[in-house]
């Protein structure tokens, strides 16, 4: 019983492992029931935990907008989302005329089965760990684009011209926004000296990734809010604009399937950037007590859910133009750059000898000023420009 | 029959059963799906093989830009999504003659080949030490570099091209008052 309460993930793993030996199998079959055991209960875990992410996301959404929220169903309207889902279930599952069904009918699958498998590769705590694979940032970037997939397959199939404009929305959205994505994504990776997700955490012993580039994190938390295509990215199902976008010709169980995988891909980009950046189940007594590495974890992921909520409450949504435009013009270029910037920073404070977070914070500083400098330039451009175009149309008036 | 080899069998089956789909799929949506099937199915092929590097950017690049990028095209393409109609050319004899003749020529050269019996190969060097040793041998100069640099200046020059098909066509102000 000791070592439940310092370790009861690996004890209750040895616990299954010695029970399933002790039935007879064999070794390789006794690991191989325990991960599809470990796959089921992680993947379960995460969906039933999405009940309480959308009433959360309901209520802060409401107080930001200075109302209740849902408070009838349950103590606090904790049960909103059951009631949600049972309406949802029991829905008639419509499928419109001359909808290719074979992509109308996987797409929803794959926007799950993308957000679900990011959760194989995150640590919640020291022994808690779907797979130590030693490519997990990679595993993040390549799983993740599998959900593109997916909202493009729904907005093609669904033969309906509001679910193409869409899907062309989607390509230019989420597709652009991998790219700065990724690029932020391999800082940690330099910093760690390894893409493993679990060496990364390791390697923020005393620092957290945050501090050594906020810029990288900054880029990366934008990035995956457009991946996620939350407000204000949210231009992927404008109710305002094209009346819900990819999703417009699904009813029932499959559009629950859609919102599912967008509240839940909203809580695993921010359990991504506390692992990342702020290093996901550090904490005093982690090592010791895996327990509390968990809540650590829990805690910061909240904290960076509840800014990700934050977000969704003030800002306007993006236009499409100006979407592109600032990921191309500005994001993509500050995370290369930003890149480059670690690299060098990196190799400085090695050989140097230069205390390695001033030297990191040097960079970045030089890395915002010069992003500043450049978007001033840029606006004085467009302002003269502008007020050009407005001096010749005066001209032409009294003249034409 | 271990494990791996269970899984190993399943997969071959399943991607070539996916294979099969893609040339024999009427429809053009449906034939990018199957691909993306057999293209998971070689990933799968290549984490059984212990090379989880090379698993992981097949699914980036196959799965997530190249068969992200057919579909693309073939939604831009009207008339795609419902078939085209007669998908098997008339000299189908032709191309099965061909490609029995290839396989016939791979086995008799494969089975000529020492037999190593079904195990996995054993690698002599762990995986983060493989993908250090990749990594240099990209830019090592006696190595990788030349055919590294060579593909960065391809991809370049594809996007130089890209957006020079892509830029407007502006008119001038002058022809516009005329």
């Amino acid at each position: 019983m000791d070592s439940f309460w310092i370790d009861p993930f690996s004890f209750i793993g040895s616990q299954l492992a010695a029970w399933l030996t002790g039935l007879g199998l064999a070794e390789n079959w006794v690991s191989l029931i325990l991960q599809l055991v470990g796959a089921l209960a992680l993947g379960t875990a995460v969906l039933i935990l999405t009940f309480l992410l959308i009433w959360a996301e309901r209520k802060i959404v409401a107080r930001i907008q200075d109302r209740l929220g849902p408070n009838r169903v349950g103590p606090y309207g904790i049960f909103q989302t059951v009631a949600d889902l049972l309406k949802l279930v029991t829905k008639e599952l419509i499928t419109p005329e001359g909808a290719d069904l074979l992509p109308y009918n996987l797409a929803p699958l794959l926007a799950v089965m993308s957000v679900v498998g990011l959760w194989a590769v995150i640590p919640m705590a020291p022994t808690l760990l779907g797979a130590d694979i030693h490519v997990g940032v990679l595993y993040i970037v390549s799983v993740g684009s599998i959900g593109t997939l997916g909202i493009l397959l729904a907005g093609l199939s669904s033969n309906n011209k509001y679910a193409l404009l869409g899907a062309f929305r989607t390509v230019a959205l989420m597709i652009s926004y991998a790219v700065p994505m990724a690029l932020a994504l391999l800082v940690p990776v330099l910093l760690a000296g390894s893409m493993s997700m679990q060496e990364i955490v390791l390697a923020q012993k005393g620092l957290p990734f945050l501090l050594l580039a906020p810029v990288a994190a900054l880029i990366f938390f934008v990035s995956s809010i457009a991946e996620v295509g939350r407000a204000p990215f949210d231009l992927l199902e404008a109710e305002s604009e094209i009346v819900a976008g990819f999703h417009i010709e699904y009813s029932g169980l499959k559009f629950g399937m859609f919102f599912v995988a967008e509240f839940l891909h909203a809580f695993t980009i921010s359990a991504l950037t506390a692992v990342l950046f702020m290093g996901g189940w550090r904490g005093p007594w982690a090592e010791q007590y895996t327990a509390l590495g968990f809540l650590y974890f829990l805690v910061k992921t909240s904290l960076v859910y509840f800014v990700v909520i934050w977000i969704r409450g003030s800002f306007p949504r993006i236009r499409i133009d100006q979407m592109n435009a600032l990921n191309w013009k500005l994001i993509t270029p500050v995370a290369l750059a930003g890149l480059v910037v670690t690299a060098v920073a990196e190799k400085v404070a090695l050989e140097l000898g230069a205390p390695r977070l001033l030297t990191h914070l040097a960079g970045n500083a030089l890395l915002i000023f010069a992003a500043a400098a450049g978007l001033g330039a840029y606006a004085r451009a467009a302002r003269r420009r502008s007020e050009l175009l407005a001096k010749a149309s005066k001209a032409e008036a009294p003249a034409g | 029959m271990t494990i791996l080899q269970i899984i190993f069998l399943l997969t071959a089956f399943l991607t070539l059963l996916a294979a099969l789909r893609v040339v024999t799929s009427p429809s053009m949506v449906h034939a990018a799906l199957w691909l993306i099937l057999a293209l998971a199915g070689v990933a799968v092929v290549f984490i059984l093989l212990n090379a989880t590097f090379l698993a992981v950017v097949q699914v980036a690049v196959y799965i997530d830009a190249i068969a992200i990028m057919i579909i693309i095209v073939v939604m831009l393409t009207r008339g795609a999504v419902r078939g085209q109609g007669h998908t098997v050319s008339k000299t189908w004899w032709a191309a099965a003659l061909s490609a029995l003749v290839m396989l016939t020529g791979l086995l008799v050269m494969l089975l000529q080949a020492p037999v190593r019996g079904a195990l996995p190969p054993t690698l002599p060097l762990d995986q983060e030490a493989f993908l250090e040793r990749l990594g240099q041998a990209l830019v090592d100069v006696n190595q990788y570099i030349l055919p590294f640099e060579v593909a960065s200046v391809l991809l370049v020059a594809a996007m130089v091209g890209a957006i020079i098909v892509a830029w407007p066509l502006f008119v001038r102000r002058g022809e516009e008052e005329r």
